[in-house]
């Protein structure tokens, strides 16, 4: 625990079930519940949290400053110390975590969420793409993590059905998850992009995450077994698709020497692969063996709300150890095209 | 639809287009500017590898690169990935392959588009060149795509200035998104009710505040409202502004008054236009009430109702 200044722990998760479609419920009406759930967890109030830091994308639901409005299901009156980040709630729970660090806070609310059915999230996702080079070609999300499988299939790193029993395992996962979008035996389907068929794409659809953190002992008053994060790094690649190795994640391999993940084995893995041929991307980054529990949850491939998803990642592994599950867990987030960015964290539960 | 059912969501198409403007730097322009003269440009770093599509910085050492050099128009697919299925604005609306591609002479790849017959027809490794646009106007559409190709091999990147007339300086990033918005459950009862020329808001269960537009929760609280109010129709002015300005498009006189208005029952004020009074009559505890016009959706302006002025005490907290 010596790596930082301050123990802090994840003492509680909450989620939505993720959906297809949610046109009855505005943002913070598809939020609210969520906020409740995560805070009656702990019986902390709104007015206690010390810090309040949400992920969303305005490009989802095409308003600008749709965030905004999420902070009225906070309690957002009288003023709170607060943040977003336009990325996955995971990055928002890390600058929740380097607020707790710095001893400005000793609590914090991280919530994320992704309304992705208003638009056409492939299509939406080619603005965040290099504009002089890329997004006038408008290559959506499936066709660039095609590239990336035809990549590892060329290096001979996998297969379409080594590919097909990822997302089988996954969704198989998924059926003892109630949030699940996709849960069973799902077809493998036709190509969406060759080599990907629909199997090895993540479901479509809308959800909320939410998480508190706490540090030291406050932590412990609030849950039973804390899941403390003892290693807790991000790195980026070249935006350049060109550039890459796409077969590899060198910027997840870094992130995970800095979080420690290499000093113990791990029993559980909860990675954001959207597509099955990331995982295999992340398990050779992450050096995970066959020992590794991984995506109990099902995953992203069961259910993906952009810009939760990573957060899910690290509330799923959290609440592995919340219920003694899991003693040492590797969490996983990603942002951008093929793996771009990558954050990782270590989960730790006291052992008995 | 019987009257115990609740009622529809609204939603309604939302179209976001946004044309950006964004301006080059001496690298990117001189690629772009290349690509309209047919000339395929690239960068070398300091280790000598050189960089198609080119970058000002080097990736590893963030150094500034600045020396161009020709690459060839040929060059050899690294990976690819077959589309069935064209979505809008993509470079081909027929199935083609999305590819990356390394020319000769670069040690990066360009992701492109490649035209052929079907995936039968591309694997790693093969040769391709680009098909230029008939109409090149210095984008990386210039390149409309590329082709299967069987001849030579292009040489060794070669020196170049990136010197051309009349260098294309920026590029205009046209995007169009398209949404169809659903404003939520209260939002929705917000929007039928002045349809019927009713305000309603919406009430916290916790602190009693009316909410009006209601957007489904209390900021204070943070718990939702649920209880519909009708508030209204007249209101008392609680702050306002004298405009001077006159909006483009907008069929009103100036100066004219724009004014918080808190609607009777209501726990916030809304804002509004005030009309039927010469603008520097209007002041703090004017009573008002709405004004619709045939076939308005909201009232179109807020009009003395000519009651005496509300006290202060009775708006004060509302301002
Ligand atoms: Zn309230």
């Amino acid at each position: 625990m010596a790596r930082y200044a301050r123990e802090v722990a994840v003492v509680a998760f909450a989620q939505s079930d993720h959906l297809r479609r949610t046109d009855e419920l505005s943002e913070v009406e598809m939020v609210m519940p969520v906020l409740h759930q995560v805070l009656a967890a702990t019986g902390l109030k709104a007015g206690e949290i010390g810090f309040t830091c949400s992920g969303s994308s305005d490009y989802l639901a095409g308003r600008a400053f749709s965030f905004t409005m999420t902070l009225d299901g906070v309690g957002a009156w009288p003023p709170i110390s607060e943040s977003h980040v336009e990325m996955d709630g995971a990055w928002a729970l890390y600058e929740a975590w380097v607020k707790i660090q710095t001893g400005e806070a000793d609590t914090a609310l991280v919530y994320s969420y992704g309304k992705s059915s208003p638009g056409s999230v492939r299509d939406v996702l080619t603005r965040q793409l290099d504009p002089y080079y890329v997004a006038p070609l408008w290559p959506d999300s499936v066709a660039l993590a095609a590239l990336q499988a035809q990549a590892l299939i060329d290096a001979g790193e996998t297969d379409e059905p080594a590919l097909a029993a990822i997302g089988a395992r996954s969704r198989a996962a998924a059926e003892t998850n109630p949030h699940a979008q996709l849960s069973g035996s799902v077809p493998q389907g036709d190509y969406q992009v060759r080599p990907l068929r629909t199997g090895d794409c993540p479901p479509i659809g809308d959800g909320v995450a939410a998480v508190i953190l706490a540090a030291g002992d406050l932590a412990r008053q609030l849950c039973e077994r804390p899941a403390w994060i003892t290693g807790i790094d991000h790195r980026i690649e070249a935006h350049s698709l060109g550039l890459r190795d796409l077969t590899d994640s060198p910027s997840t391999r870094i992130a995970a020497e800095h979080a420690g993940v290499f000093e113990a084995p791990v029993d559980t893995a909860e990675l954001h692969a959207p597509f099955s041929s990331q995982e295999v991307v992340l398990r050779k980054a992450l050096g995970l063996g066959d020992g590794v529990s991984v995506n109990p949850s099902g995953g992203a491939l069961a259910a993906n709300p952009v810009m939760a998803a990573g957060l899910i990642r690290i509330g799923e592994a959290a609440a592995r150890i919340h219920r003694g599950e899991s003693d040492r867990a590797v969490a996983h987030a990603t942002s951008g095209p093929c793996l771009q960015q990558n954050l990782v964290a270590v989960l730790e539960g006291d052992r008995a | 639809m019987t009257a115990a059912s609740p009622p529809q969501v609204l939603r309604a198409p939302l179209v976001v287009e946004f044309p950006f403007t964004r301006s080059l730097g001496p690298v990117q322009s001189a690629f772009l500017t290349g690509l309209r003269e047919g000339v395929v440009l690239g960068v070398r770093t300091a280790d000598r590898k050189v960089m198609v599509p080119p970058v000002e910085y080097d990736p590893v050492t963030a150094e500034e690169i600045r020396e161009l050099v020709e690459v060839a128009a040929t060059g050899t697919v690294t990976t690819w990935a077959w589309n069935d299925r064209p979505r809008p604005h993509q470079p081909l609306d027929t199935p083609f392959a999305w590819v990356l591609v390394k020319l000769d002479g670069a040690d990066t790849a360009l992701l492109h588009v490649l035209d052929a017959p079907g995936p039968e027809a591309v694997h790693t490794g093969m040769r391709v060149r680009v098909r230029w646009a008939a109409e090149r106007t210095g984008a990386i559409t210039d390149i409309a795509c590329f082709e299967p190709y069987e001849g030579p091999a292009g040489g060794e990147a070669a020196p170049h200035d990136g010197d051309f007339a009349g260098a294309v300086t920026g590029i205009v990033a046209q995007a169009r998104l398209d949404y169809v918005y659903s404003p939520g459950r209260a939002q929705t009862a917000y929007i039928n009710a002045l349809s019927e020329q009713k305000t309603v808001g919406e009430r916290c269960p916790s602190c009693q505040k009316v909410y009006v537009p209601p957007r489904g929760a209390c900021p204070t609280c943070g718990v939702a409202t649920t209880d519909q109010v009708e508030v209204g129709p007249a209101g008392t002015v609680t702050t306002y502004c004298i405009v001077n300005i006159k909006a483009r498009n907008l069929d009103i006189e100036v100066p004219y008054v724009y004014a918080h208005i808190a609607l009777d029952g209501a726990g916030l004020a809304l804002h509004g236009r005030i009309g039927g009074i010469p603008y520097d009559q209007v002041r703090m505890g004017l009573r008002v009430e709405p004004v619709w016009t045939e076939g308005g959706r909201y009232p179109d302006h807020y009009r003395p109702t000519g009651e005496p002025d509300a006290d202060y005490d009775a708006y004060k907290e509302l301002i």
